[in-house]
């Protein structure tokens, strides 16, 4: 026993010195260096308003699991860096929307790692910094990335433009029947005879709505209509600013047709902006009136299907129009004539048949048939795995 | 002041020239209706500069195209004062003339001035119109809650009874196309509820078959909702859209006069 603690305590002796000369003598093996990112450039964001500088740069390979691109700007001639995000690798960009038009920055792009010790042994190591060249934001004069959009844009306006010379040169368009509008002086004349009243809802948008536009230009002819044959017209609105124009749009009309006398203010009228209390307040107008002709024309929600089913139960002939698909068919199974889509915005050419107007729906014709020729071809690219058609009409 | 030069541009474009125009049309019929056509076209012309110069002037945040949009808001505010007057003054001719249906207007005057009462009370107590800092809703926030909201939903619940009465016109098979349409409604309307499965409940060996039909029915409803009626829908967005984008060159260009009431050569 005696003899094995003297050994121990020995054995202790000799292997004190080599444990105090480990650190000068064989260091731990040193932590994996982090690479720097490649390739950085900061530049201003093309192509926008302003106020946003562009930063792009590669992943570098054997980046740790980790890692996190950390971004710092500063402002020369100041080296203060300070953060400005920290992204996952694989994004290789970045826009710096905090940056101000008129300012000069240096960015610096490093990578991150908390798992990784650095040279000290401690935990979240830094890679070397990369610092861009000086960088400043600016508005620019044109969007490249929206090219081939104007480019369509163009060439659209000026097929237009040259079918409605082709129009003023005195050339017969020929425009199809549409029915609806076709009933329109029937639907007119026949509320005249039994003396009751046109009723004209233009929609529940405004006058933002494209459709709001078109419902009032059709309205204008429907007011003359009206004037003409001295026949009683109801315009209840929801929407204020469709109420102002289509007040004014009913006044000219009456002054156009020499009947200002005729006109008066109630006949355009403001209800409410509550969708289903004007809803109501015109099913209710529809019930207790009944008007002869009701005219549907515009851009309607959920009270589509109400306001044509009450319309369908007083007996009215009933008109209606819209471009957007989702309550068409509503006003298809419950109305007798409805404008689809494009037939909306023909309406005004096709019951003034001025050329100009004319000109424009044949333009608008022809521009649809390059669009159902370029459609076709993509198909068929697209089926040979040829994607380019595609992507000369993707937008951003 | 900081004189923007977008703010400038449309200060010019929309207020001075058309109050000047206004005063030379009191002189010149013709030049009244021009005005109108003038401020449509610039109005139009904005919002399509910017989608494609991002200037700031023109499309930045404070730039000419979203100015518009925030004077259409401004401008709605005035129209909806102008609508309310038109309110007040065809409703009390209602009443004083005691033409067909004036207790109708009565109900609907009190309930404006109940209504607004509230709200202005809310404003200028400064409780506002939701629920008051006690919790309790505040009497703007009661109407709403108690009245408005019950009133809204029971239109909004006719629909489905309209729903049914259009349906039963729409699919009555009386030509090629009206049949074609009741197949298809008859088909999505049984691939879209479970209705071959609760038939089979009492007949437990008809069970996996009745779930596959009803598998393959819903196979089909979505062939149905994609295939044919996406194809004629793409269609009708596509004419639509050439259509709008027509109508709104048209008015930009001052040829489409009939929004503001003129005809050609007026």
């Amino acid at each position: 026993m005696r003899l094995a603690a003297g050994l121990s305590l020995l054995a202790l002796l000799v292997a004190a010195p080599i444990a105090v000369a480990t650190p000068t003598g064989t260091l731990p093996p040193a932590p994996p260096e982090i690479p720097a990112p490649l390739s950085f450039t900061a530049v201003d964001r093309p192509g926008d308003s302003g106020d946003a500088i562009l930063l792009t740069w590669q992943d570098p390979p054997g980046l740790p699991a980790d890692a996190m691109i950390e971004i710092r700007r500063a402002q020369p001639p100041a080296d203060e860096w300070a953060e400005v995000a920290e992204v996952k690798p694989g994004v290789g960009r970045h826009v710096d929307t905090t940056a101000r038009d008129g300012n000069v920055y240096r960015y610096e792009i490093r990578v991150r790692s908390a798992a990784t010790a650095d040279s000290s042994g401690i935990a979240g190591a830094v890679g070397p910094p990369v610092v861009s060249d000086p960088a400043a934001s600016h508005d620019n004069w044109f969007r490249f990335e929206r090219t081939n959009s104007l480019i369509a844009v163009v060439l659209f306006i000026g097929i237009i433009l040259g079918s409605i010379g082709v129009a003023r040169s005195g050339k017969n368009i020929f425009i199809r029947k549409i029915a609806g509008l076709n009933a329109l002086d029937e639907a007119i004349g026949r509320a005249t005879e039994i003396g009751k009243k046109v009723m004209y809802i233009p929609g529940s948008a405004s006058m933002d709505d494209i459709q709001s536009v078109a419902s009032i230009a059709i309205l204008g002819n429907v007011a003359r209509a009206t004037a003409r044959y001295g026949a009683d017209l109801d315009v209840p609105n929801k929407d204020p600013l469709t109420f102002a124009s289509a007040r004014e749009a009913v006044r000219a009309a009456y002054l156009a047709e020499g009947r200002p006398d005729l006109f008066r203010e109630e006949m355009v009228n403001y209800v409410t902006y509550d969708q289903f209390a004007f809803t109501a307040a015109v099913s209710a107008r529809m019930i207790r009136e009944r008007p002869a002709a009701i005219f549907l024309i515009g851009y309607f929600f959920a009270e589509s299907l109400i306001l044509a089913e009450t319309g369908q139960s007083v007996g009215a002939i009933q008109i209606a129009g819209q471009a957007d698909p989702t309550q068409l068919p509503f006003f298809v199974a419950t109305c007798d004539y409805t404008l689809i889509g494009e037939e909306l915005y023909a309406a005004s050419a096709y019951l003034t048949r001025e050329p100009v107007l004319l000109g424009s729906v044949r333009g608008q014709d022809i521009a649809k048939a390059i669009l159902i020729v370029l459609g076709i071809l993509g198909i068929v690219a697209a089926s040979f795995g040829v994607h380019g058609v595609a992507d000369l009409f993707r937008t951003q | 002041m900081n004189l923007e030069f977008g703010r400038v541009t449309l200060v010019i474009l929309f207020a001075i020239v058309p109050i000047v125009g206004f005063f030379l049309g009191l002189r010149a019929p013709a030049l009244r209706s021009r005005i109108p056509i003038f401020v449509g076209v610039f109005a139009g012309l904005i919002p399509i500069l910017s989608m494609y110069v991002p200037k700031k002037f023109i499309a930045g945040p404070t730039g000419m195209s979203p100015r518009l949009d925030q004077w259409l808001i401004i401008l709605a505010g005035f129209a909806l004062l102008l609508g309310i007057v038109n309110v007040l003054q065809n409703n009390m001719r209602k009443i004083s003339r005691r033409e067909k249906g004036w207790p109708f207007s009565v109900v609907l005057l009190i309930g404006l001035f109940v209504t607004g009462g509230f709200g202005v009370y809310g404003g200028i107590s400064g409780q506002g119109i939701g629920i008051a800092a006690d919790g309790t809703p505040t009497p703007f926030q009661y109407v709403t809650n108690w009245f408005f909201q019950p009133l809204q939903s029971t239109i909004f619940s006719l629909l489905a009874f309209f729903m049914a009465s259009a349906a039963f016109r729409a699919f009555r098979a009386r030509n090629t196309e009206a049949t074609i349409l009741l197949v298809a409604a008859a088909l999505i309307m049984m691939g879209r509820v479970p209705l071959l499965e609760l038939l089979a409940v009492p007949i437990p060996s008809l069970q996996p078959a009745a779930a596959s039909a009803s598998q393959g029915l819903g196979k089909l409803t979505e062939w149905i909702m994609k295939t044919p009626n996406g194809a004629a829908q793409a269609g009708i967005i596509i004419g639509a859209a050439l259509g709008a984008a027509s109508m709104a060159l048209r008015v930009i260009l001052g040829i489409e006069r009939g929004y503001l009431g003129l005809g050609k050569g007026e």
